[in-house]
């Protein structure tokens, strides 16, 4: 797959909770069109780097630009309207509301702007891509199962037609076969043109699509490389494949 | 007690108790936002009360004209106390953000002796001294402004709600602020838009019940108090618990001044301390269950 030019870049970033030091001087990027994975262990400091793209907390150093622009200290509202958005970890979607009231939300901004028609469209496109959700349009989105609200937090997300969206753990908590339907998603998104950054705890379902990956360790990028040579690294193999890996 | 002297304390009860309704309300909206119990939300009801009274009565302003500007000025006035007393300190704990509300509380009801002074003002009521009559049942014509606004207001609060992406994103603040905040929407234009809501409430609440309590500077702390234990009886956080929880306040409030022996009736406030002590002790999440983002 050609990917073009640098989309989102992050250098030496540095941030914390309170006095714990979470991410030690991050330094990462994404080309445009790139399917890029975030590996690591639980801790790893990988949930933190994404909220700190988003904007959810303010690294105390290091630069974050997006598109040639510097996004520190911007609102999160703000970094939404540049073309990042997030599917956050857990899906966290609207309980209460309906699948569609989720949908009109992820679109938020382009509604208060008034483009009520092309936000309409887009509806429509979600349910093609994926139909159950537009058989359960007026469902309280919280009585979904599992994989339709993993869907629907990808929709969500997709209704502010991003450049860059990123996913924490798509497939947590998933059936393998809803799994790999998530996954498909997720590739056949970067083949219409959306770039992606994935955090996934499935190391090999995330390399399976992604052109390039790094592997975050206690706060810091210990390791990058392109997604043959990750699969092909035994400290990856060792700690992130596990003892299934014979079974490729 | 009879028929009819029962159908007349409960259409008291269900005028006065729905004024307690909105001014619960008023609370939820700020809880859901903010988990925030506002302490300065009765001073809303009394600034509606007084600013309509300068308007209506000192500056003879047409009573539509007069009522809308005094909710929107009251409204204005919320917006100003988050932006300067709640903004600045968002990320504190709620204790301390309950604590800032009490103090402005102080400072308002302060302020309102300040500039209409200690006496309590008349202000008449917007259709005259007349009442329906159905059958032997006295309706004054101003509790039928007071439910008929009181049921707009809901109606209106409803389909904003329901119907509105402003509403919608208001809700989706209150159910995950984080998700709203990734979802592109303003969590602190949503929480001062709370703040108007609310106070806009509370001041027509204040305004409504004018003609029949007077305008006092110090009316306010019953009135909250007692919109507070409505909003407690509907269950937290549920906003048409809170209306129903206010009229329930209402109507027991003027039942108990009925069925309370000769001398007693003077204990009538009491009455909704009594009623939200046994609520607490009984059923703390409330009549109308615990379905924090449920409601409005």
């Amino acid at each position: 797959m050609m990917t073009g030019s640098v989309l989102l870049t992050l250098s030496g970033v540095n941030a914390y909770y309170g006095q714990l030091h979470v991410l030690k001087g991050v330094s990462l990027h994404v080309n445009e069109r790139e399917i890029v994975a975030l590996l690591g262990a639980n801790g790893a400091g990988k949930t933190t780097t994404l909220r700190t793209i988003c904007a959810l907390l303010k690294p105390a150093t290091g630069r974050i630009t997006f598109a040639g622009k510097d996004i520190v200290g911007m609102r999160p509202e703000a970094v939404v309207r540049l073309g990042i958005t997030q599917v956050p970890e857990g899906r966290q979607l609207f309980g209460p509301l309906s699948v569609r009231d989720n949908l009109l939300l992820g679109a938020y901004t382009r509604l208060c702007a008034g483009r009520k028609a092309e936000v309409l469209e887009d509806i429509e496109r979600i349910f093609e891509l994926f139909p159950i959700l537009g058989e359960r349009a007026g469902q309280r989105s919280g009585s979904l199962s599992g994989g339709e609200q993993q869907m629907l937090a990808i929709g969500r997300a997709l209704m502010a037609r991003p450049r860059l969206l990123i996913l924490d753990e798509p497939c947590l908590g998933l059936a393998p076969l809803v799994a790999r339907q998530i996954i498909h998603t997720i590739s056949q998104l970067r083949s219409q043109g959306t770039t992606i950054l994935l955090v996934e705890q499935n190391a090999r379902a995330a390399l399976s699509i992604a052109d390039r990956g790094y592997v975050m360790e206690t706060g810091k990028v210990v390791l990058e490389g392109s997604a043959e040579e990750l699969l092909r690294n035994r400290e990856v193999r060792r700690a992130y494949l596990g003892k299934d890996y014979e079974e490729v | 007690m009879s028929l009819a002297e029962l159908l007349q304390y409960l259409v008291t009860g269900v005028t006065v108790g729905s004024v307690y309704g909105l001014v619960a309300l008023g609370f939820t909206i700020i809880y859901n936002a903010t988990g925030i119990i506002n302490f300065a939300q009765g001073e809303f009801v009394v600034l509606g009360g007084l600013i309509f009274y300068s308007l209506y009565v000192a500056a003879h302003l047409p009573l539509v004209a007069a009522l809308v500007l005094a909710v929107a000025a009251v409204a204005l006035i919320g917006v100003l106390m988050e932006r300067l007393t709640i903004r600045p300190l968002i990320n504190s704990p709620v204790v301390t953000l309950i604590i800032i509300t009490v103090g402005v509380s102080v400072l308002l009801r302060g302020a309102a002796k300040l500039i209409w002074g200690p006496e309590a003002l008349p202000v008449p009521p917007f259709s005259g001294e007349h009442s329906l009559f159905v059958g032997s049942v006295a309706v004054h014509l101003q509790y039928l402004w007071v439910l008929g606004l009181t049921v707009l207001a809901v109606v209106g609060l409803r389909l904003f709600f329901d119907h509105t992406i402003v509403g919608k994103a208001m809700q989706a603040c209150a159910i995950n602020s984080e998700a709203a905040q990734l979802a592109g929407i303003s969590v602190s234009r949503m929480v001062q838009g709370s703040f108007a809501l609310s106070a806009a409430l509370s001041a027509l609440a204040g305004i409504v019940i004018c003609p029949i309590t007077l305008a006092s500077y110090d009316g306010g702390a019953l009135l909250a108090l007692k919109g507070f234990c409505g909003t407690i009886i509907g269950g937290l956080g549920n906003g048409l618990g809170a209306v129903m929880g206010g009229v329930i306040i209402g109507i027991l409030e003027k039942l108990g001044i009925g069925f309370a022996p000769q001398g007693y009736a003077g204990y009538q406030d009491a009455f909704a301390f009594v009623v939200l002590l046994l609520m607490l002790f009984i059923r703390p999440s409330g009549l109308f269950g615990r379905q924090r983002t449920e409601g409005i």
